[in-house]
């Protein structure tokens, strides 16, 4: 499977998941954001980070880069598209998911591992994991509060678009396991066909036991199957 | 041609910065009811019809300066 990840001047999770899918086995190739022709991919990623140093909203400028016209047409082509924290702030801005990233609730940037349930395990992205299957993953974010308008929250329930809540260790989705002011625990969320998912946890920080846990690595596995 | 472009949080946006500012606010004795913040910008535009230029800048707060999810925003001739 070939992937593409897009490098944006303050990215700085770019080199993790470049890792994380060589390991797994993707052709990787990274991309400049000046670039105006995508090299043939099944998977995009939008990797973590602070591009234009987050400057007039998290993900604005980025998201209006030379590249993004192409990550767009392909997009909307059907190719699978992966948005990591910052990537999941660009997402939002070009329009490919609805909804947008709001400042944590409690104003901090938060840097801990934390509980994600996994609320829908058929997609391209999740069919390795088990349904409600709860995930120890890394967060760090200083925006990572997800909003969105009703009609857009209803579309995400009966659609099952709603990739993963916050939860706890029992996988409790409540207040208590909301780190960051969520709307119902979003930490995750699909468009409608189901090519793009944006995400703030990082997955691709939890593919090796050494360093962490291996919650991660079916997420990429999925993809490959 | 110049114009201002304030941006302000839509009412029922949770703003965490303005709640911070209001309870300082209050701490140091001013006794207020809310306050929300937001961002302001000055653009000058090259044009000289002002219904144009109006719609150019009316055009980039849509495209790039604000999230119209979130956000409003008002535009005045300075």
């Amino acid at each position: 499977m070939k992937s593409s990840v897009i490098v944006f001047p303050g990215s700085n999770c770019d080199r993790d998941i470049a890792v994380a899918l060589e390991k797994m086995q993707f052709k990787n190739q990274m991309v400049w954001h000046k670039e105006t022709r995508l090299p043939k991919s099944d998977l995009i990623v939008l990797p973590g980070g602070f591009s234009y140093g987050d400057y007039l909203r998290s993900g604005a400028i980025a998201g209006k880069s030379l590249i993004i016209d192409e990550v767009i047409r392909a997009a909307n082509d059907g190719c699978l598209v992966l948005g990591i924290c910052n990537g999941f702030q660009i997402l939002t801005e070009t329009g490919l998911l609805k909804g947008t990233l709001l400042r944590n609730k409690n104003l901090k940037f938060i840097n801990k591992n934390v509980r994600i349930k996994v609320m829908n395990n058929e997609t391209k992205f999740s069919n390795k994991y088990k349904k409600d299957e709860v995930l120890k993953i890394n967060i760090a974010h200083n925006e990572g509060n997800f909003f969105t308008d009703d009609n857009h929250l209803k579309e995400l329930k009966e659609n099952n678009l709603i990739s993963f809540k916050y939860c706890d260790e029992k996988g409790n989705v409540d207040d208590q396991s909301n780190p960051n002011g969520s709307l119902e625990n979003i930490a995750g969320i699909y468009n409608l066909k189901k090519n793009i998912l944006g995400m703030m946890p990082h997955p691709e920080r939890m593919v090796d036991k050494l360093i962490s846990n291996t919650d991660g690595v079916n997420l990429f596995s999925s993809l490959l199957n | 041609m110049k114009f201002s472009i304030t941006v302000t949080l839509k009412k029922d946006v949770l703003d965490p910065q303005g709640k911070v500012v209001q309870n300082t606010l209050n701490n140091i004795g001013f006794n207020l009811k809310s306050i929300r913040q937001g961002k302001y910008f000055e653009v000058v535009v090259d044009e000289k019809d002002q219904k144009k230029a109006e719609k150019k800048v009316d055009e980039m707060c849509k495209k790039l300066l604000v999230n119209l999810i979130i956000e409003d925003y008002k535009i005045n001739k300075l």
